[in-house]
């Protein structure tokens, strides 16, 4: 690995760079790190440092709610896929993400916040005792250490693509920074980088959408181009890559039939809403916020930029496949040496190449700066929520109790700087056993589709009992692991998307049946534990925002959901 | 800042002002660029992406700055969750 970085080096960087550009990235770093050192003198207790002081606005929460999802991985894989598949990727946004966001701001977000918890594990805590919360707690605690080392890795083996820096070096810089700014700053800061970080991204992806559709001559020009080329046999048919359904190259589901209803159910509706409504990285975001009313509003809010990042994700990578030489012959399916990890130009580099072939110095800096605050925003939203999940749930619950608040303060700055270093520890081994993390990564996937059966159960239900909780949680896990593994090495072979769609709704599937039969043969908890908890044991005043019905449409969550909800159907029609 | 219980705006520390800022400078630098560089029409497709980028980031400055001067964050010094005017002064 690091032979053939050397190599990569010596010849060159993939994109020549000018002192501006250099000038654009080093002012973006003096504002984040600014931002950190500004957000300390607004922190004084555990609070402040974990959750902002419950002070945030909703558009600043939702926002970050969006920015917080959107790093590295999202916006390098999503070009990526946009370029190998086309439109359908659509789906990860309009399907994947829209709706279970609006379900999270209506229906769930009153319990979270209501209920004053200060993480999602605590929900579990409180709903169904210690042994649902531990398995979410350490499950997701690991998972973020893992996640945010391969944001690092991608981080820097951009900067190293790009500027030209070792790979060891720009490792350790990026965790720096990011260290620097959580440690002193904490939620609020990286709150405010993840705003900011939101228009520095718009600021680089939409110039080079436009000029990449100018040069390609419009959508009219793309879908001739695209047509041109899958006539002659490269990549799906035209059709397939112009139109979001059914999808079927995307899913892997030869049937389209079975296609639209692997997409709605599989990725719409279990894997989604697995992710988005128990995902703690993106529910911190909305407990920062200042009242009920603004944290249902946050996923809400959160829902209108995310119908629109397709198109400057998605169509820069449709365009980079039809526009970039070495792209076209890799659809061709020719071997093209060079490409930022150097062993070939792989779908990931699509925007990369993009830049490069489009953009003057001066909008090229922005767009590195746009890429590098994606890669640090992404982990600083894990390493924050981390933080939170270490101190609160597992050290403060488990292990020292009953401490003066200031005592949870420093522990937090310590599991952040912890975090970081267990997050360069994972980059390299990223680097090394690449393999090795796509399983796990996997595999931690597994664990929200059960969650979130868990969770909704639990919301609805006052007869589902602690027992319940956590044997739905690891049977639901387990079942989604034997259906991947008989996909990976049995006699179960589907391509494509189809075996996790398959996963996640056989372990949602799993979990309810078996907590429903568990439950009926189990203690429930009394009901007075579970107010707040449990929709009907918590008083309807507990739920909604008493002011929030003199407020005018546009500032009131169900308006502006079902807003949403008719955008992203158009978008459907149209696409 | 010190801890009191007065309201007082929170000025350079609110994001409006900070994403006006940043976006601000960006864009003096690419109109700059624009009028004054090369502006490398054969990658842009004979468009000056320098100059209408950074015009375009100035108007978006320009928003964000009248905006945060305009409707100020009000914070007060304690109790996060007070729902006094603080909260409906936000945007």
């Amino acid at each position: 690995m690091l032979n053939t970085g050397a190599t990569v080096l010596a010849s060159g960087t993939l994109i020549q760079v000018d002192a501006v550009d250099y000038v654009i990235v080093f002012i973006y770093f003096g504002f984040v790190i600014g931002i950190g050192v500004m957000a300390s003198r607004r922190v004084s207790d555990s609070m402040d440092f974990f959750l902002s002081g419950r002070s945030l606005p909703a558009w600043v929460t939702g926002l970050a709610f969006i920015s917080a999802n959107l790093g590295a991985v999202e916006i390098m894989g999503m070009s990526a896929s946009g370029a190998e598949f086309g439109l359908p990727t659509v789906h990860y946004f309009w399907i994947g993400a829209v709706p279970a966001m609006l379900f999270l701001g209506i229906v769930m977000m009153p319990f979270y916040y209501g209920s004053k918890v200060r993480s999602v594990p605590e929900f579990m805590l409180r709903r169904f005792g210690p042994g649902a919360h531990l398995v979410n707690a350490i499950s997701f605690a690991v998972a973020q250490l893992l996640i945010a080392g391969v944001n690092l890795y991608l981080l820097g083996s951009i900067v190293h693509a790009l500027l030209g820096w070792p790979l060891p070096v720009a490792l350790v810089v990026a965790a720096a920074i990011v260290l620097s700014y959580i440690t002193l700053g904490g939620l609020r800061a990286a709150i405010y980088n993840e705003v900011l970080q939101f228009f520095v991204i718009v600021a680089a992806l939409l110039p080079l959408t436009l000029i990449g559709l100018h040069r390609v001559g419009g959508w009219g020009g793309l879908t001739d181009k695209i047509t041109a080329a899958a006539d002659s046999g490269v990549g799906p048919p035209a059709d397939q890559q112009l139109n979001s359904w059914p999808g079927q190259d995307l899913s892997g589901f030869g049937s389209p039939v079975l296609s639209v209803i692997g997409i709605v159910f599989g990725l719409g509706f279990v894997l989604s809403f697995g992710y988005w409504t128990t995902n703690f990285v993106e529910v911190q975001r909305a407990m920062a916020s200042d009242s009920i009313a603004s944290a249902r509003k946050t996923p809400v809010i959160g829902a209108f930029p995310k119908m629109f990042v397709p198109f400057i994700t998605i169509f820069p990578g449709m365009i980079a496949a039809v526009l970039v030489s070495e792209l076209a012959r890799v659809k061709a399916g020719e071997t093209v040496p060079g490409g930022s990890s150097g062993d070939g130009v792989t779908y990931n580099d699509a925007l990369l190449l993009l830049m490069r072939d489009l953009l003057p110095n001066g909008l090229l800096g922005l767009a590195i700066a746009g890429l590098l605050a994606a890669f640090m925003a992404g982990m600083a939203a894990n390493v924050s929520a981390f933080n939170t999940v270490f101190s609160y749930d597992l050290w403060q619950t488990y292990v020292i109790k009953d401490r003066p608040d200031g005592y949870y303060l420093a522990v937090g700055r310590y599991a952040t700087v912890a975090a970081t270093g267990a997050a360069i520890f994972t980059a390299s081994l990223a680097g090394n056993f690449s393999n090795i993390m796509d399983y796990l990564q996997t595999l931690f996937g597994f664990f929200n589709a059960p969650l979130f059966a868990t969770f909704i159960l639990g919301m609805f239900w006052k007869r589902m009992t602690p027992t319940a909780g956590w044997m739905g949680l690891v049977a639901g896990t387990a079942s989604a692991i034997a259906v991947w593994a008989t996909n990976e090495w049995g006699p179960l072979n589907l391509p494509g998307q189809g075996a996790a769609f398959l996963a996640a709704s056989t372990a949602f599937v799993v979990d309810i049946v078996l907590s429903i039969v568990v439950s009926l043969v189990t203690t429930p908890k009394p009901p007075a534990e579970l107010a707040g908890l449990v929709y009907s044991e918590t008083p309807r005043d507990q739920l909604v925002d008493a002011e929030e019905a003199t407020y005018p449409w546009y500032r009131r969550t169900v308006p502006l959901a079902a807003l949403a909800l008719v955008m992203v159907i158009v978008l459907n029609i149209m696409f | 800042m010190a801890a009191d219980t007065e309201k007082h705006t929170a000025g350079a520390f609110d994001v409006r002002n900070i994403i006006g800022t940043l976006l601000g400078l960006y864009g003096v630098i690419l109109t700059a660029m624009g009028l004054f560089a090369d502006t490398a029409p054969e990658r842009t497709g004979n468009i000056n992406a320098n100059l209408w980028a950074g015009l375009a980031l100035l108007v978006v400055s320009a928003v964000f700055l009248v905006w945060a001067r305009l409707r100020p964050l009000v914070v007060s010094g304690h109790a996060p969750q007070d729902p006094g005017p603080a909260r409906r002064d936000r945007p």
